[in-house]
C-alpha cells in the first residue's frame, strides 16, 4: 500500500513539473485508450469489405476507409494493440533472457563471465535484420504475431545482458553489499533486498529502449510482408496500404494513420522513459534548477 | 605583515527548487577572516563543514544554485583593493591564477588524461600570459627545474607518473605564476603517509621560495600542527575558533576544537580516542543557536536559542561560545 | 609496435573470428531448424507451375539440394558451407539464374558502402559536436531547441522516417526523386554524379537524422561526465577559455567511448541502412534482399546475411583497431 502511494505521488510530481512527462503520458494514454476500444470494435479485425471502399476521413468514417473495404478507424484500434502486444511479449522474452544471463555472468564470474560476455559481444555485432528477414523468409505465411515476438525477443537479449552484467559488477562493489555479505547475509536476499531497488529504475528504462526496437523490428518485417499479414498491425497496415499503392492513387489516409499511430507511439514512450531517469538522476535536476535562480551577487 | 585578504561577515546559501520542492542550504553563515602575505592560514573542519563553498567563493567562483546573500571578500594586491563581488566575469577570471590559484583535493585526477604535461602547461600558462611556445618550454623548465622535478616529465601523459609526481605537477601547475594566494583543498586526502610528507614538504618549498601565503584547507589536524601558522575552526558553516596555531593547540576554548585536538593520536598516550558523538547538522535546516549545541557536552539553555559571537579570547585568539564569558574569558576549562 | 600487436590487437582478432564463426554456424543452423523445408518450398513452387514427371522432379530437387548446400550428412553440408565461403562461392542467385550471388552483391555493394560510409561519418561528426556544445551549454535557446528535435527523432524507426520523408518529399515539396540511384549509364560524367547525389539526398537524409539523433544523445551524457571531472573544473578555476577546454579537454576526452560505441553500434547502422534502402528503392544490398525476398530467392537472401555480418564484423575491428590513436593510455602504456 505504501509503494502504491509513493508510486503515485511520484507520477503526480513529475506530471506537474516535466514537460516532457506530460506530453508523453498525455499521448501514451490516449493511444492506449485506442487500443483498448478495439474490444468494442463493430468489426472483426480481419474482415473486410464490411464498409465502403477507399473512402477519404469523413465525419462516419473518421480515419477513412481502405481498398479492402475496412475502417481506418477501428483497423487502427487493432494494430495498437497488436503492435503491442509483439513488441511486449519481445520484450519480456528477450529481457528475461538478458537478465538471467547477464546477472549469472556477472555475480558467477570467471571463466563463465568471460565465455558469456564474449557470447554477448559476438551477437551484438552481428546484425540482426539478415538473419531475421532470412527466418521470417523461411517462414513466411506460417509465422504467428506471438511467433514474431519470439523471434525477436530471442534475438534481443545481447545488449541487456551486457548492460546488466555491469550494473550487477558494480553493485557488487559497493561498500552496502559488501557490508551485507559481512553481515552474513545471504546471496539470494542481498540480490532481492539490496540491489532490486536499484535495478528496477534501469530495467524500466531498459524495458522501453527494447521496446522501442520490438516496434521498429515489427513495422520493418510486416512491411517487407514476413509477418502474419491477415492481422492488423502498425505495420501490416503499412504493407497492404503500399500494397495498393495509396502513395500513387493519392488515399493517403490508409498509410497515414499506422504511421503516424507509430510515431507517436515511440516518441512519447521515450519521453516517458527520458523523463522518468532524469527524476531518478539528481544530478541532472540539480544543473537544470541552477538556471531557476538569479546570478551570483 | 599586511592582510592579502579580507573576508567579511559573508554569507552566502544554495538555493534550489526542483519538482515544487524548495530548498535552501546555508552553507557559509557570518564568516570573517583575514589572511595575511606570507604565512600559512589553516582552514579545519569536517566534511560538510562549508570549507569547499567557501573556496569556490574566494576564488569567485560562485554561480547559481549559491548565491552570496550578505558580506564581502576583499584582495589586497598591488597596492590596490578588489572586492570580488563587484567584478565582472572577465576579470575574475583574469584574478585566478595570476592572484589567486587552487590546488584540489584529488589532485591526482585533475591533469587532462589525453595530453601531456608539457601542454597542459601551455594551456595554463597562455590563459595568462601572451608568451611563445619556445618562451613558456623554457619558462616552465626552469621552473621545474628549480623545484627538483625532472624535465621527463614533461612530455609524459598522466597515467605514465605515480600519483605523488602528479600531485606535484598539479601543485606546480597552481604555482607557476607565482600567485601571492594559494588555496590547497585537503592536498593529503587518499595519499599514504610517506608520500602525504613529501608533497607537504614540496607545498612549504614552493610557498618559501616564492613568499606567498597558502589557506590549507584539511580536516587533518596533524597537518595545521605541522604547517600552519594561523588555524581558523569551521564547524557548520561557521567559524567557531581562530588563533595562532601554538596557542590553539595549548589552549582551545571551543568545545569542536577540543575534539578535534584530542582525536589526534599521541605517541606516548596510550588513552582511548573519543569520537564527538553525533554527526555534522544538514545544513537546510540547521540548529538553532549555536550549531554545535546537539554535540555539545556543555550546552548551556542560551546556546540553544542564540548564537554566540565571535569573541576576543586573546591576543591573535577568537572563539565563538558562551563557555567564554561563562569562565569570566579566559577560555580555560576544568 | 609488438605490445600493441600482442595485447590489443590479438584479442580483438580473435574476437572476429569468433563472430565469425559463430555468425555463420547461426546462419548455417538456423534454416535447418525451421520446420519449413526451403527444399520442398521451392519444389512446390516449381511443380504448381509446371511439369509433375517424378524422375525429372527428383532430378530438380537433387539439383536444388546440391544449391543450397544440403546433400550429405549435417557435418559434410557445414564443411562444404566453409568451403564454399572460403572460396567465395555463393552460389547463383535464383531471381537473376546464372548470375553468381557474388556478381549481384558486388554490384550493389558500393550503393550501399557510399550511402553508408559518407552517412555515418557525418552523423557521427554531427552528433559528436552537437552534443558536447549542448552538454557545456545546457541553458542556451538553441540548446533546447536542438535537443527537442533531436530526441522527438531518435525512436522513430527507419522505415517510419523514410516513408514520412517520402510523403513530405512526394506531395508536398517535390524536388528529390524517391527512387532509385541514378539516371543513366555509369561513367564519371557530371550529370552523372550530380544524379547520384540527387538520389542519395533523401536516403541520406533520413540515415543522418537518426544517425546524428543517436550520436548526439550519446555525445551529451558523455561531455555531461567529462564536464564534471576534476581536470576540467580545475583548468575552468585556473581560467582556461573556454574554447581551449571544450576542445581539448572535454570533446577529446569523451571522444574515447564513442570511438568503441561507433564500432558496436555498426551493426544498428548497417540494418538502417538496408532499410532505408527498400523505403527508396535504393540499388544497394538492402534493396537486393528485399527483391531477393519478394522473389523468394533463397540463396541470395543467404549470401546477403553471410555477407552482412562478415561486412560488419571486419569493420568492426578495423574501428577497434585504431582507438590507439585516439586514446594516449593504451597508446603508452
Amino acid at each position: 500500500m505504501q509503494t502504491f502511494r509513493a508510486a503515485t505521488k511520484i507520477v503526480a510530481d513529475m506530471f506537474r513539473y516535466s514537460p516532457a512527462f506530460r506530453s508523453g503520458s498525455t499521448i501514451l494514454v490516449v493511444l492506449l485508450i485506442l487500443a483498448a476500444l478495439s474490444v468494442v470494435s463493430p468489426y472483426g479485425p480481419s474482415d473486410r469489405q464490411v464498409v465502403p471502399m477507399n473512402l477519404p476521413p469523413s465525419p462516419s468514417y473518421p480515419f477513412g476507409t481502405t481498398a479492402l473495404g475496412q475502417d481506418v478507424f477501428w483497423l487502427t484500434a487493432f494494430a495498437i494493440r497488436n503492435s503491442l502486444f509483439v513488441a511486449g511479449l519481445a520484450v519480456v522474452i528477450g529481457r528475461s533472457i538478458g537478465v538471467l544471463l547477464g546477472s549469472f555472468s556477472g555475480y558467477t564470474g570467471g571463466a563463465t563471465d568471460r565465455i558469456l560476455s564474449s557470447l554477448a559481444d559476438t551477437f551484438i555485432v552481428i546484425p540482426r535484420l539478415p538473419l531475421l528477414m532470412l527466418i521470417a523468409f523461411i517462414l513466411k505465411g506460417t509465422i504467428t504475431l506471438s511467433g514474431l515476438a519470439v523471434l525477436l525477443g530471442l534475438l534481443d537479449w545481447a545488449w541487456p545482458s551486457k548492460r546488466y552484467r555491469a550494473q550487477i559488477l558494480s553493485l557488487r562493489e559497493e561498500e552496502f553489499t559488501q557490508t551485507a555479505i559481512f553481515a552474513g547475509m545471504g546471496s539470494l536476499k542481498i540480490i532481492i533486498r539490496e540491489h532490486l531497488p536499484f535495478l528496477i529504475p534501469f530495467l524500466l528504462a531498459d524495458a522501453v529502449s527494447g521496446f522501442l526496437y520490438a516496434i521498429g523490428m515489427e513495422v520493418t518485417l510486416s512491411v517487407l510482408g514476413l509477418s502474419d499479414l491477415q492481422t492488423p498491425t502498425i505495420g501490416t497496415m503499412i504493407y497492404w496500404s503500399t500494397y495498393y499503392q495509396v502513395l500513387l492513387t493519392q488515399k493517403l489516409w490508409w498509410l497515414i494513420a499506422p504511421v503516424a499511430a507509430a510515431v507517436l507511439l515511440v516518441v512519447s514512450l521515450y519521453h516517458l522513459s527520458t523523463s522518468f531517469s532524469d527524476y531518478l538522476d539528481p544530478r541532472r535536476r540539480l544543473k537544470s534548477l541552477a538556471t531557476s535562480q538569479g546570478g551570483a551577487r | 605583515m599586511s592582510a592579502l585578504l579580507e573576508v567579511n561577515d559573508l554569507c552566502a546559501y544554495y538555493v534550489t527548487s526542483a519538482y515544487g520542492i524548495e530548498r535552501t542550504v546555508q552553507a557559509v553563515e557570518r564568516v570573517s577572516l583575514t589572511v595575511r602575505e606570507n604565512e600559512v592560514f589553516g582552514i579545519a573542519g569536517e566534511s560538510g563543514c562549508g570549507k569547499s563553498t567557501l573556496l569556490k567563493i574566494l576564488l569567485g567562483m560562485a554561480s547559481p544554485p549559491l548565491r552570496i546573500v550578505g558580506g564581502s571578500v576583499t584582495y589586497h594586491v598591488n597596492g590596490g583593493s578588489l572586492d570580488i563581488f563587484a567584478l565582472p566575469e572577465a576579470k575574475r577570471r583574469q584574478l585566478r591564477w595570476q592572484v589567486v590559484s587552487y590546488i584540489p583535493q584529488g589532485s591526482m585526477h585533475a591533469l587532462n588524461p589525453v595530453r601531456r604535461i608539457r601542454d597542459t602547461f601551455h594551456d595554463f600558462i597562455r590563459a595568462h600570459r601572451r608568451l611563445s611556445k619556445r618562451q613558456i618550454d623554457e619558462f616552465v623548465g626552469d621552473y621545474l627545474g628549480n623545484l627538483g622535478l625532472p624535465s621527463k616529465v614533461l612530455d609524459s601523459y598522466p597515467h605514465q607518473l605515480s600519483g605523488g609526481m602528479r600531485q606535484r605537477i598539479t601543485i606546480a601547475l597552481a604555482t607557476i605564476l607565482s600567485p601571492p594566494l594559494v588555496l590547497a583543498d585537503e592536498p593529503t586526502t587518499a595519499l599514504d603517509v610517506v608520500v602525504q610528507r613529501g608533497v607537504l614538504q614540496f607545498l612549504e618549498e614552493v610557498r618559501q621560495r616564492q613568499e606567498s601565503t597558502l589557506v590549507l584547507v584539511t580536516h587533518d589536524m596533524g597537518v595545521h600542527a605541522n604547517l600552519a601558522d594561523r588555524v581558523a575552526v569551521l564547524y557548520a558553516g561557521q567559524v567557531v575558533e581562530e588563533a595562532n596555531t601554538t596557542t590553539l593547540f595549548a589552549q582551545p576554548v571551543h568545545p569542536y576544537t577540543q575534539y578535534l585536538i584530542r582525536s589526534l593520536p599521541k605517541l606516548d598516550d596510550r588513552t582511548e580516542r573519543l569520537s564527538i558523538p553525533g554527526r555534522p547538522p544538514a545544513l537546510d535546516n540547521p540548529p538553532t543557536g549555536c550549531r554545535f549545541h546537539p554535540r555539545c557536552p556543555y550546552a548551556m539553555a542560551i546556546c540553544k536559542t542564540t548564537a554566540p559571537p565571535l569573541e576576543q579570547v586573546g591576543p591573535n585568539h577568537r572563539a565563538a561560545c558562551y563557555l567564554l564569558s561563562a569562565r569570566g574569558g579566559d577560555g580555560s576549562h576544568a | 609496435m609488438k605490445h600493441y600487436l600482442t595485447s590489443y590487437a590479438f584479442p580483438r582478432f580473435l574476437q572476429w573470428l569468433v563472430v565469425i564463426v559463430v555468425g555463420v554456424t547461426v546462419t548455417f543452423i538456423i534454416p535447418r531448424l525451421l520446420p519449413i523445408n526451403p527444399v520442398e518450398e521451392t519444389l512446390q513452387n516449381v511443380s504448381a507451375t509446371s511439369f509433375t514427371d517424378p524422375r525429372a522432379v527428383a532430378d530438380f530437387k537433387k539439383s536444388i539440394e546440391e544449391l543450397y548446400g544440403l546433400q550429405g550428412t549435417p557435418e559434410e553440408q557445414y564443411v562444404h558451407f566453409w568451403e564454399r565461403l572460403f572460396r567465395g562461392d555463393l552460389g547463383p542467385a535464383l531471381s537473376a539464374f546464372p548470375t553468381p550471388v557474388t556478381t549481384v552483391i558486388r554490384n550493389a555493394m558500393p550503393w550501399t558502402a557510399g550511402l553508408l560510409g559518407s552517412t555515418i561519418l557525418i552523423s557521427w561528426l554531427l552528433g559528436l559536436i552537437l552534443g558536447t556544445l549542448a552538454a557545456y551549454f545546457p541553458n542556451r535557446v538553441w540548446t533546447h531547441l536542438l535537443a527537442n528535435s533531436l530526441v522527438t527523432i531518435y525512436p522513430i524507426p527507419y522505415f517510419i522516417l523514410g516513408l514520412l520523408l517520402v510523403i513530405v518529399f512526394a506531395f508536398y515539396i517535390p524536388i528529390f526523386p524517391l527512387v532509385g540511384g541514378a539516371v543513366g549509364s555509369p561513367s564519371l560524367s557530371l550529370p552523372y554524379l550530380v544524379s547520384i547525389l540527387q538520389h542519395a539526398f533523401l536516403p541520406a537524409l533520413s540515415l543522418v537524422l537518426l544517425g546524428t539523433a543517436f550520436r548526439f544523445i550519446m555525445a551529451r551524457a558523455l561531455a555531461g561526465t567529462a564536464i564534471s571531472s576534476d581536470y576540467v573544473t580545475f583548468a575552468e578555476t585556473a581560467g582556461l577559455p573556454k574554447r581551449t577546454i571544450l576542445f581539448h579537454y572535454v570533446m577529446r576526452n569523451s571522444l574515447l567511448p564513442q570511438v568503441t560505441d561507433l564500432a558496436l553500434s555498426l551493426g544498428a547502422m548497417f540494418e538502417g541502412a538496408l532499410i532505408t534502402e527498400v523505403v527508396f528503392s535504393y540499388p544497394g544490398i538492402g534493396f537486393q534482399l528485399y527483391t531477393a525476398i519478394l522473389q523468394a530467392d533463397y540463396n541470395l537472401i543467404l549470401g546477403v546475411t553471410l555477407f552482412s555480418i562478415v561486412g560488419v564484423a571486419t569493420a568492426a575491428l578495423l574501428i577497434d583497431l585504431s582507438y590507439p590513436l585516439f586514446d594516449p593510455r593504451v597508446r603508452h602504456s
